[in-house]
């Protein structure tokens, strides 16, 4: 395809014109952009060590549907779906399901505490800046991805979550091979 | 004596059941939710926006009165981090950036962690300014969460 050279001139300051502008905004503020939804993408890979130092490696876990819940001890709603992915943990375990816990709390103590006294079994990891960008920012809890079994992710849900919608989806991605 | 049994187990019962109705906010030591702000007292997120991005005029101190990690994720251009109000070391950090001001300067807090009605920070810290005696002082309005109805919105942040 033939491009005339005032072409090239005009396409040359207009992308110099937005690197420019991409520039000065990126130094400090910048238009936030509308999160782009990571539904039917690829899950991003991490690996982190849980609470009791095992290691979670999210590739490997392909094969197997995933729940991965971000959450936080001060968020009330995480607090009040914890206690049902831990029996969801045990009820479909078996068949290839696996919780992962991603906590955004400053600190570990207060985690370690909550764990206990609800006595959480599926591995959690304490989360950090860069784990939140990986997943489109974590800017408001809870906030809950399923991953199946191929490692994409199916289903997304923000704040306080139908439980029941979120269980038979579960059922559904674990019949699926 | 029977009755005293009675009474003792009665009681325990209302114990027991009010242990399970505390929120895990409330076990963190606050007193009250986000919804006991009064509405005069809210500002909704797009004339926040208007109002940083109007030119000319002074602009309110803000304050991002919830958790560190969200802060450095991202937060409203010029917000200053004060701690999670919820905690007393976040109402200390609160209460020395803002004691030698004068009472009048216009303020905004804002949190966003959770959905307005769980948020454990906003009354808190609301309530702190408010018997600190300031007089312009405003909450942030932001029903879902910090992502959601701000960033998602398109309003500019810092990281």
């Amino acid at each position: 395809m033939h491009v005339s050279r005032n072409k090239w001139s005009r396409t040359s300051c207009g992308l110099l014109a937005t690197l420019l502008l991409t520039c000065g905004l990126g130094a400090a503020a910048r238009p936030a952009q509308a999160a782009e939804t990571l539904l039917n993408h690829k899950a991003p890979v991490f690996t982190r060590h849980d609470l009791k130092g095992q290691t979670i490696n999210i590739a490997r876990l392909r094969g197997k549907v995933v729940l991965l819940n971000f959450w936080a001890t001060w968020c009330a709603p995480c607090q009040a779906e914890m206690p049902k992915f831990s029996a969801w943990q045990k009820e479909y375990g078996p068949r290839g399901f696996q919780v992962i816990g991603i906590s955004m709390d400053d600190s570990k103590a207060p985690v370690q505490k909550l764990v206990a006294r609800l006595k959480l079994d599926y591995p959690i990891a304490m989360g950090d800046v860069k784990l939140g960008n990986l997943y489109g920012k974590v800017l408001g809890l809870p906030l809950t991805f399923l991953i199946d079994r191929h490692g994409v992710v199916r289903g997304e849900f923000q704040g306080g979550s139908d439980l029941k919608m979120m269980e038979s989806m579960v059922r559904e991605l674990l019949e699926k091979k | 004596m029977r009755l005293n049994f009675v009474g003792r187990i009665g009681a325990m019962a209302a114990l027991a059941i009010a242990f399970v109705l505390v929120s895990p906010a409330q076990a963190l030591g606050q007193s009250g939710t986000a919804p006991q702000i009064p509405a005069s007292a809210l500002i909704q997120p797009q004339a926040l926006n208007q109002m940083l991005q109007a030119k000319g005029t002074a602009k309110p101190l803000i304050f991002q009165v919830g958790f560190q990690m969200m802060y450095r994720e991202a937060h409203i251009v010029g917000a200053r981090y004060a701690g999670p109000a919820v905690r007393e070391s976040g109402q200390n950090m609160l209460r020395s950036a803002v004691e030698k001001l004068n009472r009048n300067t216009p303020i905004v807090i804002y949190c966003g962690c959770c959905p307005w009605n769980h948020c454990p920070n906003m009354w808190p810290a609301y309530n702190l300014l408010h018997q600190m005696g300031f007089t312009h002082l405003k909450a942030l309005y932001l029903p879902d969460n910090f992502g959601t109805d701000w960033v998602n919105k398109g309003y500019p942040v810092a990281r």
